[in-house]
C-alpha cells in the first residue's frame, strides 16, 4: 500500500515538476532532484519527532549508505539542530553541504510520517504515511523502516532500494535468516543437516536440502517456521530453487550414477528428471529473470563449469569457456536479476574467488581476491552481492557492490554458508 | 658365692643339653618314613609327581589357550580393521587409487568369506569448493567403491551408499595434507553376529 501511495505522489509530482526537468541530467530521478548520471545525490537524514525517532534515523541513514546509490551526509548534533528548523528545513544551510535532499521521519500513533524535501527546489517532494507495528515488535518494526528506506531510495533514484530484504544461510547445522543490515539474526530451522536455502519469487517460502540420510527437499514457511518434505528416497538431494510462478522447485539428485536436475511441483507428485548428465554431477540450478532458462554447474566435461539450458533440460550450452587444467573448477551459479550476467565462484590459484559472465559477450570478469571468497547471491537490485568470506578470519557472510567494489560485513561469528539473497520482501 | 657359681655353670649345661635335645629332634623326624615298608613311600612319590605334572600342564594348558585366544582375538581385530579400513582419494576424483583398491580386495575377501554382512559406504570430501557439488562427489566417491566390490563378487544388495560431503572432516586443518585425510569413503558394517570368518586363501 506505501508503495501505491508514493506512486501517485511521485506521479503528481512528475506532472508539475515535468517541464523543468533536463532528462538528459536526471536519468532514474523521480521527483525532479536534479544532479548528475553516475552521481550519488546527498541527502540528509534529519532528526525526527517521536519516541524512536533516533532509531529510525539511524536505520534509514544506515540503509542509504549500504544502498551505495546516494550519500548520506553525516552531521554533528549542532548542525542538526541547524539544519531542522521548527518551520521548514534550512535551505541554505542544506545546499551549502551538497544535500539534494532532506528527509525528515516522524512516529505517529499509527506508524511513521516521512517528509522528503527538494533542497534546489525549496519545497515538501513527498509526504507519505506509513501504518507500521509498535517499535516493542522490533522486527515488523524495522521491517516497516526498511520499507521507508527503499521508498526514500526510490524516490531519490529511481530504483528501489534492498534495505528490507533478508538473506538465508546455514550456521552451526541451521538456517537462519538476517536482516540486510546485518541485524536480527534468527534461526528458522531446528539444528540438523540444512543446506542450499532458496526464496521463492514472493519471499515468503524457503527450499532447502537435508543431507542426513534420508536425504530430502524441504518447504518452509518463513513466518510460521512450519516445514514439510518435497521429496525424499536414497542418494543425496541437493540444491534446490524455485521456478519464477513459485509452483514447482528444480533441485539435484542421484544415487550411484552422478545426480542430474530434476523438477517436482509444489504440490506433490515427486520429480522428474530435466537434465542428461550420463554420469556426472548437475548441480545449482538458478533460474533466469524471464524463468526460461536455467544456469547450473555440471561436471560433464571432467570437472565443474558453468552451463546454461531451457528450463525444460534442452539446448544446453557450456557457458564458461572449458579451463583445460586438472584445478579448474567453476561453481556456484547465480544469474543476476537484471539478466546480464551470471555470478560464480572460480578456483584461481589455489583460492576461490567471485567471477562474474556476461551474458551477451562472456566476458568475464574477477571481483575479488581478497581472502578466500565463494557462494555468491545476487540482491534483488543486481548490484549487491551477498557471500561468504574469510578475509577477517572466520567464515562470514559479506556484502560486496560489484559497481564500486566496496565490501561490507554482514554477520559475525560461527562458520556462514550458502547465503541466498531474498527478493523484494512486503511490507507486511 | 662358689656353690653359686657350680649351679650356674650347671644350669648352663642343662640349658645347652636340652639345646642340643632340641636340635636332635628334627633331624629324627624322617626316620619314621624310613622305617616305613618301601612300597609305600614309592606310591606316595608317585602321587607327588603326577600332582606336580597335573598342575604343569594346567599351567601350560592355560598358556597355550590363552595363546590361542589372543591370537583369534587378533585375527578378529584384523578382520575387522579390514572391514573398517578407510580408502582415500585425489582432489576431485572418485577414481580409485590402486591403494584404494588394495583396501577394498581385502574388504571383499573378507565379506565374501562373511555373507551376512552388510555394509554402509560414506563418501567424504575436503573442505575445497561448493559444499553443494562436494555431497555431489561424496556420493559418487561411495558409489564407486560399491561398484568395485560387486566386480568383485559383493552382492549389490550389501551395499548402501550416502554422502555427507565436506561435513564431517577426519582432519580439521586447512592444508593438504588434512585435505587428503578427508578426501575418503568410510565403512560401516551391520549383522556382524558373532566371530569372523577368516577368507578362504
Amino acid at each position: 500500500m506505501s508503495t501505491m501511495m508514493i506512486r501517485r505522489a511521485l506521479s503528481a509530482l512528475l506532472l508539475l515538476s515535468a517541464p523543468l526537468v533536463a532528462q538528459d541530467t536526471t536519468r532514474g530521478v523521480r521527483i525532479g532532484l536534479t544532479y548528475d548520471p553516475g552521481s550519488k545525490p546527498g541527502i540528509v537524514v534529519l532528526p525526527g519527532r517521536g519516541v524512536g525517532a533516533d532509531s529510525i534515523r539511524a536505520i534509514i541513514q544506515r540503509d542509504l549508505d549500504f544502498g551505495d546509490r546516494v550519500t548520506a551526509i553525516g552531521l554533528n548534533a549542532v548542525a542538526l539542530g541547524d539544519a531542522s528548523l521548527a518551520a521548514s528545513p534550512n535551505w541554505a544551510m542544506l545546499a551549502k553541504l551538497g544535500a539534494a535532499a532532506a528527509v525528515q521521519v516522524t512516529v505517529t500513533p499509527t506508524g511513521l510520517h516521512l517528509a522528503l524535501y527538494d533542497v534546489a527546489k525549496h519545497t515538501t517532494a513527498l509526504i507519505n504515511d506509513y501504518v507500521a507495528a509498535p517499535m516493542s515488535d522490533t522486527r515488523a518494526w524495522r521491517a516497516a523502516v526498511h520499507g521507508v528506506s527503499d521508498d526514500l531510495e526510490e524516490s531519490l533514484t529511481g530504483t528501489r532500494g534492498i534495505a528490507h530484504t533478508r538473506v538465508a544461510f546455514e550456521r552451526g547445522g541451521r538456517l537462519w535468516v538476517v536482516d540486510s543490515d546485518g541485524e536480527q539474526a534468527t534461526p528458522i530451522t531446528e539444528a540438523g543437516t540444512p543446506q542450499s536455502a532458496a526464496w521463492n519469487a514472493t519471499g515468503t517460502t524457503i527450499a532447502y536440502s537435508s543431507f542426513l540420510p534420508p536425504a530430502k527437499i524441504v518447504l518452509v514457511d518463513v513466518a510460521s517456521g512450519r516445514s514439510r518434505t518435497l521429496v525424499t528416497g536414497g542418494g543425496v538431494f541437493i540444491s534446490p530453487a524455485f521456478t519464477r510462478d513459485g509452483a514447482s522447485v528444480v533441485y539435484s539428485h542421484g544415487i550411484e550414477d552422478g545426480t542430474d536436475l530434476y523438477i517436482a511441483d509444489v504440490s506433490g507428485g515427486g520429480g522428474r528428471r530435466l537434465s542428461v548428465g550420463r554420469g556426472s554431477d548437475n548441480i545449482s540450478p538458478t533460474f533466469s529473470p524471464d524463468g526460461r532458462r536455467i544456469a547450473f554447474m555440471s561436471a560433464r566435461a571432467g570437472h565443474p563449469e558453468i552451463y546454461t539450458m531451457d528450463a525444460d533440460g534442452t539446448n544446453v550450452d557450456m557457458l564458461t569457456t572449458l579451463e583445460v587444467s586438472s584445478s579448474a573448477y567453476r561453481s556456484s551459479p547465480d544469474w543476476s536479476p537484471d539478466s546480464r550476467s551470471v555470478a560464480f565462484q572460480a578456483r584461481i590459484a589455489g583460492t576461490f574467488q567471485l567471477m562474474t559472465i556476461n551474458l551477451r559477450d562472456r566476458g568475464m570478469k574477477q571481483l575479488t581476491s581478497d581472502g578466500q571468497n565463494t557462494d555468491p547471491s545476487w540482491a534483488p537490485d543486481g548490484r549487491h552481492i551477498v557471500f561468504v568470506s574469510n578475509r577477517s578470519g572466520a567464515k562470514v557472510l559479506w556484502v560486496l557492490d560489484a559497481e564500486t567494489g566496496r565490501t561490507r560485513q554482514l554477520t559475525r561469528g560461527g562458520t556462514a554458508r550458502n547465503p541466498a539473497w531474498s527478493p523484494r520482501l512486503s511490507s507486511n | 658365692m662358689t656353690r653359686n657359681a657350680t649351679l650356674l655353670s650347671l644350669s648352663i649345661l642343662l640349658a645347652a643339653g636340652g639345646l642340643q635335645a632340641c636340635r636332635k629332634k628334627p633331624a629324627a623326624a624322617p626316620e619314621p618314613a624310613a622305617s616305613m615298608p618301601a612300597s609305600d613311600a614309592n606310591a606316595a612319590q608317585r602321587r607327588a609327581d603326577s600332582l606336580a605334572a597335573l598342575a604343569a600342564k594346567r599351567a601350560a594348558d592355560s598358556v597355550a589357550a590363552a595363546r590361542a585366544a589372543a591370537n583369534d582375538e587378533g585375527t578378529q581385530a584384523a578382520l575387522r580393521r579390514v572391514l573398517s579400513q578407510v580408502v582415500y582419494f585425489d582432489y576431485d576424483k572418485d577414481q580409485l587409487r590402486d591403494d584404494a583398491r588394495a583396501v577394498l580386495d581385502a574388504k571383499a575377501a573378507v565379506l565374501g568369506a562373511n555373507a551376512g554382512i552388510t555394509v554402509v559406504v560414506t563418501g567424504h570430501t575436503d573442505e575445497q569448493g561448493t559444499s553443494e557439488y562436494n555431497l555431489a562427489l561424496g556420493q559418487r566417491r561411495a558409489a564407486q567403491v560399491k561398484r568395485y566390490l560387486e566386480s568383485k563378487g559383493i552382492g549389490e544388495n550389501r551395499v548402501t551408499t550416502q554422502s555427507m560431503g565436506d561435513s564431517q572432516p577426519a582432519a580439521q586443518g586447512s592444508d593438504e595434507a588434512s585435505y587428503q585425510l578427508n578426501r575418503r569413503a568410510e565403512f560401516e558394517t551391520r549383522n556382524v553376529t558373532g566371530a569372523l570368518m577368516r577368507p578362504r586363501t
